[in-house]
């Protein structure tokens, strides 16, 4: 199979990883890494039970706990019984089989995106799965890295296998340099609107161009991490010295002799010259503004300088309609500026934005400001570990002192699982992924939008460019 | 394996599956009892009382086994559960003209069938039923054709594997796990061993 066709470094992870390939069959695909959390994993326990079926790869396999998990002081109870039987079923589930497992009182647990990469779990060339949609996040590193659901939970606990068909390579290419207020986050939400929440549907996409080298690999994640916000079941950036120097050290990474061969290895990963992809786009970081989205998906987005979209003007009648949903649920006016409009929450955190970076852009935006008394603005530090580091740097004093709430690990209210939600009809700014219908909870409306816009929509009480504060 | 049945009609693009069941319904760790659950909030109000003119709230619907949707079907998260209440609603396909990646994978693994149409085929069903909310559609998978009376047969595409999967009713993990020998060989042959947790 692998010939001298010049291929993508999404071809050569996927041909490595091939066990078995029966004709017009899926191929079966080695995964080399498993992240399990407590929402998407009980049933899947539970079918191995049934089958009488132990973990094959215990050794590849990690589990945590983060969606469900209450960010309030970690000596308080878990008050949702649901809940609560959720997070003890995964430490009895990990028990049981043998897996590694960050529990809720762990001082290394954390989102599952966000503690992979810190533990050095995640590493270039790898297949990483997990039973969450932002898995795509380890594409960062150059893994071929996606989410699955229960029942492809089930089979890779059971098998350490997939059973997969090839996906199509969109190049996303970036280049130039971004101007200062505008970051990572407004890279990808520049794609999504751009190409639109399906646009990369059957795809794995490969970000690359001078702005995307220019990123840290904290960055790089933010980037990847919504690549299914596109469409995409992943996405990924090839490896360099800033993913290796990222890696080096970390707990779970190669030692010694074994770290040089890995580094060796990785250097192979690289799209071959001459390889073509399925679609490409372009996007250009010289001219990219501060984005923030309108409306009920994604796709929804603009530069924050823009005015919200005219349903009118729409071609496609069911495009048409779905606009005047959106704008209906989000109670804005077609035409009206976005920024400016007023807000009650702002929420940073998520495994998109919840890292050292996206702390530290926020606390520059507070340092000697307060948070308007409209707004609650949340802090939620991706994982434990960034949460001592966000201490010792001195950013919870920042934040405190501004009037923002700092709390304990955790996916929060990027997905209002755990008690962390907006009511009906309040607006937030956040930092997180998505803003479906009721995403944040029931009735009410998001703006995605990068931390530093976040942090400065706190300021002022209403979408805010940073670069006007 | 045929379906003829009623269409239920949601008109709108990229329903994703926090539409399909709400995040804060996740926290279960049975696959039951997710039907009552189905888009949840589009279908109930506050009080907890039925929205009337929710679709799936009208007897017409109940008694639908096909659901015709917007492009995009299924976006965001991978949520297994959004097929699981979909199916415990009584529904057997969705029509749309995409649908996003892992939800069609995990609607192939609960015999939910992800029906593709090409766009013409799909506005003419929206036009059809808009003309005769009663119309019945027959979908033969074995023959790969969805059709309705006055319309025309419409090709639509799946998976071949799965869909031998679906029509002799093999188990996916059955069928990983009997291969047991090539992927102990493939782990004993890995040029590369990377890190080890335990």
């Amino acid at each position: 199979m692998p010939s001298n066709k010049p291929r993508t470094i999404i071809e050569k992870v996927w041909d490595n990883h091939i066990v078995a390939q029966r004709e017009g069959a899926p191929a079966v695909l080695f995964i080399d890494l498993h992240l399990v959390h407590e929402v998407t994993s009980p049933q899947a326990f539970s079918g191995l039970r049934e089958r009488g079926v132990k973990v094959r790869r215990p050794d590849l396999t990690f589990a945590t706990v983060d969606h469900s998990t209450p960010t309030t002081p970690r000596n308080l109870p878990i008050v949702d019984q649901v809940a609560a039987a959720q997070v003890a079923q995964l430490e009895k589930n990990a028990q049981e089989f043998g897996i590694p497992y960050f529990g809720f009182q762990d001082r290394n647990q954390g989102i599952v995106h966000v503690i992979g990469p810190e533990q050095g779990l995640t590493q270039p060339g790898m297949t990483v799965v997990c039973g969450d949609s932002h898995t795509a996040t380890h594409g960062a590193f150059g893994a071929l890295a996606f989410g699955i659901g229960t029942s492809e939970v089930e089979m890779v606990l059971a098998t350490q296998c997939l059973l997969q068909r090839p996906s199509k390579t969109f190049e996303v290419n970036v280049e130039g340099t971004l101007k200062p207020g505008v970051s990572a986050k407004d890279i990808i939400l520049a794609l999504c609107a751009k190409i639109g929440i399906g646009g990369g549907t059957g795809c794995v996409f490969e970000f690359t161009g001078s702005a995307i080298r220019s990123l840290s690999m904290e960055e790089r994640m933010t980037v990847c991490n919504m690549s299914i916000e596109a469409g995409a079941r992943a996405g990924l950036i090839a490896p360099d010295e800033k993913t290796y120097e990222y890696i080096k050290g970390r707990k779970f990474a190669p030692q010694g002799e074994a770290w040089d061969k890995a580094v060796a290895f990785w250097k192979t990963l690289l799209t071959d010259e001459g390889a073509t992809y399925d679609y490409s786009v372009r996007i250009d970081a010289d001219t990219l503004e501060p984005m923030i989205t309108f409306g009920t998906n994604p796709g929804m987005g603009m530069a924050i300088s823009g005015n919200v979209p005219d349903p009118a003007a729409q071609q496609d009648p069911l495009e048409r309609e779905s606009l005047r949903k959106a704008l209906q649920y989000m109670n804005l006016e077609a035409g009206q500026p976005i920024a400016g409009q007023k807000i009650d929450v702002v929420f940073i955190g998520s495994c998109t934005n919840s890292r050292m970076t996206d702390l530290r852009a926020a606390a520059s935006v507070m340092q000697g400001r307060k948070v308007n008394p409209g707004v609650r603005m949340m802090v939620v530090p991706g994982s434990q570990e960034i949460k001592r580091q966000a201490e010792a740097e001195g950013l919870d004093r920042v934040f405190r002192e501004a009037g923002a709430e700092w709390r304990e690990a955790g996916c929060s209210m990027c997905i209002a699982m755990n008690g962390d939600q907006l009511s009906p009809g309040q607006y937030s700014v956040s930092t997180s992924n998505r803003n479906f219908e009721g995403r944040q909870g029931k009735g009410g409306r998001t703006f995605l939008a990068s931390p530093l816009t976040a942090a400065a929509s706190a300021v002022t009480g209403v979408v805010t460019d940073v670069r006007s504060l | 394996m045929q379906i003829h049945s009623t269409v239920a009609v949601l008109p709108n693009d990229n329903i994703d599956t926090d539409q399909i069941i709400p995040a804060r319904f996740l926290k279960t760790i049975s696959k039951e009892g997710l039907g009552d659950q189905l888009f949840f909030d589009w279908r109930y109000n506050a009080d907890g009382s039925p929205k009337a003119d929710f679709v799936l709230n009208t007897p017409a619907a109940k008694a639908s086994k096909v659901l015709l949707a917007g492009d995009n079907f299924g976006c965001g998260s991978s949520r297994e559960h959004a097929p699981w209440a979909l199916t415990q609603y009584g529904l057997q396909a969705v029509l749309s003209t995409s649908f996003a990646d892992i939800f069609k994978q995990n609607s192939l693994k609960n015999r939910l069938l992800p029906i593709v149409m090409p766009k013409e085929a799909h506005t003419a069903l929206f036009a059809a039923l808009g003309e005769n909310p009663a119309l019945a559609v027959t979908i033969d998978l074995p023959a790969q054709t969805l059709t309705w009376p006055g319309g025309p047969v419409v090709a639509f595409p799946i998976d071949a594997f799965a869909k031998d999967c679906l029509l002799q009713g093999v188990d996916e993990i059955g069928y990983v796990l009997k291969q047991e020998a090539a992927i102990a060989a493939f782990e004993g042959q890995r040029s590369l061993s990377l890190n080890t947790l335990i």
